[in-house]
C-alpha cells in the first residue's frame, strides 16, 4: 500500500486542458473571471467548479469584456474574460475594439469548435480569431494540448508589457477534453519577434532638458500612457518643478488632480478655451502617451500646435510621426522617461507666458450654468463634493461624458473609467461592475445617459445579483443628446432620429430589479438624492430629468482648427 | 516612389493575414508580394513591394514591426541588391513566327519550357523592367497568358 502510493505521488496526474488552462490563468495571478457559458466552453465551466478563480456571471457577454476592461483600468492588471464559440465570441468583439483603442490589458479566452470541425461551418462556429485580427494585440487559435501552458504565459506577458492591448486565445473544445501530462515547472517565455521599449534614449532626454531650458512657452501635454505606466507622481513633480501648465486627453484625465493650479484642463474638440489656446500658442510642447488624436487634434494635424517644437515620449515608436512630426522623439515607458527627464531639468522662465494662460483663463472660465434649473454641471459637482477623493467614476458615452470629463473633479489616476477611442454606447454599466469588483471598498459612480444605459440596461440584474452598491447618476433627456446637438449646431436644427419616445419610467425599471430608484426634476433635490445613495447600502438609479437643450460648450466644430471655439 | 521591403516572420499559419491585414486596414497598397521559407525553416521571408513616400514606409516599417509574428523589417530600397522576378509566358506561334520568336526568347535569355502546335510557354527570370520589356516585345505575337511571381530581393552587402 505504501509503495503503491509513493509511486502515485511521483507520476503527474493527467489533467484536462480545461484544467491546465485554468491552473495557468492562476499561475498569473488571476482571481477574477467575467464570463458567459455554453457549449464549447462547458469543460472549461465544468473545472471553473473546484477552481479557486471567482466567476462573474453578467446577462451578456459584451457586459463580460467591458467589466474585464474596466477591472484592468481600475486595477492596473490584466482583465480577464471568457465566452463560447461563435455568437458568445461575436460578442465580444466591441468589448475588444474598446479596450484595444484605449490599450488596455486584457486576456480574451473563447472557446471554439472541435478541431476535426474547423472550417465546415459547424454550429456555433466563427473564426473569431480571424474577426478580431485588426483589434487585438496579438491572438491563438489553440489546436493542441501541449500548446496551453505557453499560450496563457505569452498572452500575458504580451497584454501587460509596451504598449498594453487585449490578447485573444481562442481553444477548441476537444483541446479542452484532452486530458494529459502538464510540465510542473514554470513556463518561460521565449519570444524572439516580441520586443518593446522601457527606457527612453538618454540623448533624447537630454536633448529635451536643453529644450525645455531654453522655451519661453511650454505645455504638458499628457494622456493615457501617464496612467498605463503610473507616471502621474513624477509628472506632478516635474510640473510643479518647473512650473509648467498642463493638458490633459480624455484618457489622461486624472494624471494631474483636477483643481491644481497648472491644470487647464482638457484639450481639444471640447476642451477648455485656456487648454486650446496654449496648444495652439506655445512654443515647446511636451506630449507624454499622447497619440494625437482627431478627438485633440480636429484632425488637422499639420495645423496643430504649429509654433512648437514637439518632443513626443510614446512607447509605441509607431505612434510617433504617425499624425505629426515629432522634433525630439523618445520612445520609452513614460515614467521612467519622466524621471530622467526630472533629473535634468531646468525650469525656464515661464512667467510671461503664465500672464497670458491665466488672461485666457479668467476671460474663459467654464461656463456657470445658473442655479435656476437642474443642470448636469450642478449634478457633477455635487459628485465631486459627496463623493470624497477616492470615488471612481464611470462613465457611458455622449454629452454626460463629455460633461463628466469637464465638470467632475477626478484626483488621480484610475479613477475615471471611459472608453476614449472607441466612444462605445453601453459601456458604463459593465464598466461600472468591473471597477467594483477590481475597487470592492470605493465608492463607484456611473454617470450614463437614457441613450447608453438602455444599451446595457439588462445589467441592473447583475449588480442586485453580486449586491454591488454602484450609483447610477442617470442623466436623462430623452434623447440622443450629442447627435442632437451636433444636428442642432451644423445641420440646422434639422432632428433626425434623435428623440427616444416611449422611454421607460426608469425608477419602475429599478424598481422591478429590486434596486432603489429616485427621481430628481429641480436643483433642490440635487444634494439630498445624493447623499441618499451615498448613504444606501445597495445599487441605486437616480434619474435626473434634465432639459435636451443642455449642449456640451465649448466645442470645436468639423474641420476647424482648435482655436476656432463656439460658445467661447 | 516603389519601397522593397523584406520582412522576416514565423512561418506559421495565418502570419500572411496579419501581414496583409494590416497593409489593407491602414491603407497602405501592395504592389507584390512574394513569401517562402528560408533556411531556417521556422523563418519566412516576405518581399513586399509597396507605393509610398518615405514617411508613408517609416509607418509600415514601424507597424510591421508591432505585430509579434515579425522578426525583422529591411527596406532594401537604397541599398545595392539583387533583385529578380520568374515569369512563365504563353505565347501564340504560327509557323512563319517561330523562329522570330525563338529568336527573341534567346535574346533575353529565356527558356521555352513547353511547346504546343500553336503555342510555346517561356520562363524568363530577371529584373521588372527586363520582364517588362520582353511582355512589350513578345505580345504583338499574340500574348495568351502571363504569370509573374512578384520580386524577389537579396542584399548584396556581406552581412
Amino acid at each position: 500500500m505504501e509503495e503503491s502510493a509513493n509511486i502515485k505521488c511521483e507520476n503527474i496526474e493527467p489533467k484536462t486542458g480545461a484544467r491546465v488552462l485554468l491552473d495557468a490563468l492562476v499561475e498569473e495571478g488571476v482571481n477574477i473571471i467575467f464570463g458567459y457559458p455554453g457549449g464549447a466552453v462547458l469543460p472549461i465551466y465544468d473545472a471553473l467548479i473546484d477552481c479557486p478563480i471567482r466567476h462573474v456571471l453578467p446577462r451578456h457577454e459584451q457586459t463580460a469584456v467591458h467589466a474585464a476592461d474596466a477591472y484592468a483600468r481600475v486595477s492596473g492588471k490584466p482583465g480577464v474574460c471568457l465566452a463560447t464559440s461563435g455568437p458568445g465570441a461575436t460578442n465580444l468583439v466591441t468589448g475588444i475594439a474598446t479596450a484595444y483603442m484605449d490599450s488596455i490589458p486584457m486576456v480574451i479566452v473563447t472557446g471554439q469548435v472541435p478541431t476535426n470541425l474547423l472550417g465546415t461551418d459547424s454550429f456555433q462556429e466563427v473564426d473569431i480569431t480571424g474577426i478580431t485580427l485588426p483589434i487585438t494585440k496579438h491572438s491563438y487559435l489553440v489546436k493542441d494540448f501541449k500548446d496551453i501552458q505557453r499560450t496563457v504565459k505569452e498572452a500575458f506577458h504580451i497584454a501587460a508589457t509596451g504598449r498594453p492591448g487585449p490578447v485573444l486565445i481562442d481553444i477548441t473544445k476537444d483541446v479542452l477534453l484532452t486530458a494529459g501530462e502538464v510540465k510542473a515547472q514554470p513556463v518561460k517565455v521565449d519570444l524572439k519577434s516580441y520586443k518593446y521599449f522601457s527606457k527612453g534614449n538618454s540623448g533624447q532626454i537630454e536633448e529635451a532638458a536643453k529644450a525645455l531650458a531654453e522655451c519661453q512657452k511650454a505645455v504638458v501635454y499628457a494622456g493615457g500612457g501617464i496612467i498605463t505606466s503610473g507616471a502621474q507622481v513624477v509628472l506632478r513633480e516635474l510640473v510643479e518643478r518647473a512650473n509648467l501648465p498642463v493638458v490633459t486627453t480624455l484618457m489622461g484625465i486624472g494624471s494631474m488632480p483636477y483643481g491644481h493650479p497648472n491644470l487647464l484642463g482638457m484639450v481639444g474638440m471640447h476642451g477648455t478655451v485656456a487648454a486650446n489656446y496654449t496648444v495652439d500658442d506655445c512654443d515647446l510642447l511636451i506630449a507624454v502617451g499622447v497619440r494625437f488624436d482627431d478627438r485633440v487634434t480636429s484632425g488637422l494635424g499639420h495645423r496643430f500646435a504649429t509654433k512648437a517644437k514637439i518632443i513626443h515620449i510614446d512607447i509605441d515608436p509607431a505612434e510617433i510621426g504617425k499624425v505629426v512630426r515629432a522634433n525630439i522623439p523618445i520612445v520609452g515607458d513614460a515614467l521612467l522617461v519622466l524621471k530622467e527627464l526630472l533629473n535634468k531639468v531646468k525650469p525656464p522662465e515661464l512667467s510671461k507666458w503664465w500672464e497670458q494662460i491665466h488672461e485666457w483663463q479668467k476671460q474663459n472660465p467654464l461656463l456657470d450654468q445658473g442655479r435656476d434649473r437642474l443642470t448636469p454641471q450642478m449634478i457633477l459637482e455635487v459628485m465631486g463634493e459627496l463623493g470624497g477623493k477616492d470615488a471612481v467614476v464611470a462613465t457611458d458615452v455622449g454629452q454626460h461624458q463629455m460633461w463628466a470629463a469637464q465638470y467632475y473633479p477626478t484626483s488621480t489616476i484610475r479613477q475615471f473609467i471611459t472608453s476614449g477611442g472607441l466612444g462605445t454606447m453601453g459601456f458604463g454599466l459593465p464598466a461600472a461592475i468591473g471597477a467594483q469588483f477590481a475597487a470592492p471598498d470605493k465608492l463607484v459612480f456611473l454617470v450614463s445617459g437614457d441613450g447608453s444605459l438602455q444599451m446595457s440596461i439588462q445589467e441592473l440584474a447583475t449588480l442586485v445579483q453580486y449586491k454591488l452598491p454602484i450609483k447610477i447618476i442617470l442623466m436623462d433627456n430623452g434623447v440622443l443628446g450629442l447627435v442632437r446637438q451636433l444636428q442642432r449646431l451644423f445641420c440646422e436644427e434639422r432632428y433626425s432620429q434623435i428623440q427616444l419616445n416611449n422611454n421607460p419610467d426608469f425608477i419602475k425599471i429599478a424598481d422591478a430589479y429590486g434596486i432603489l430608484g429616485i427621481r430628481v426634476t429641480s436643483p433642490e433635490e440635487v444634494s439630498d438624492a445624493i447623499q441618499k445613495a451615498i448613504d444606501y447600502q445597495g445599487p441605486v438609479l437616480i434619474d435626473f430629468i434634465i432639459s435636451p437643450d443642455e449642449i456640451v460648450l465649448p466645442m470645436v466644430p468639423p474641420g476647424k482648427v482648435i482655436t476656432e471655439m463656439v460658445g467661447r | 516612389m516603389l519601397h522593397t521591403l523584406a520582412v522576416l516572420v514565423d512561418n506559421n499559419p495565418g502570419v500572411l493575414t496579419r501581414v496583409a491585414g494590416l497593409f489593407a486596414r491602414r491603407a497602405y497598397n501592395i504592389s507584390s508580394l512574394s513569401v517562402c521559407q528560408t533556411e531556417n525553416p521556422a523563418i519566412s521571408r516576405m518581399t513586399i513591394v509597396v507605393e509610398g513616400d518615405d514617411q508613408v514606409i517609416e509607418q509600415v516599417t514601424k507597424q510591421l514591426n508591432k505585430l509579434v509574428v515579425v522578426h525583422k523589417v529591411s527596406d532594401l530600397t537604397r541599398e545595392a541588391v539583387v533583385d529578380r522576378e520568374l515569369a512563365l509566358i504563353r505565347i501564340k506561334v504560327k509557323s512563319e513566327t517561330r523562329l522570330e520568336v525563338l529568336q527573341t526568347v534567346d535574346i533575353f535569355r529565356g527558356r521555352v519550357v513547353d511547346m504546343g502546335k500553336s503555342n510555346f510557354t517561356i520562363e524568363l527570370t530577371g529584373d521588372e523592367e527586363k520582364i517588362d520589356a520582353f511582355v512589350r516585345t513578345i505580345r504583338p505575337y499574340g500574348l495568351l497568358e502571363l504569370v509573374r511571381t512578384g520580386k524577389i530581393a537579396i542584399s548584396r552587402l556581406d552581412t
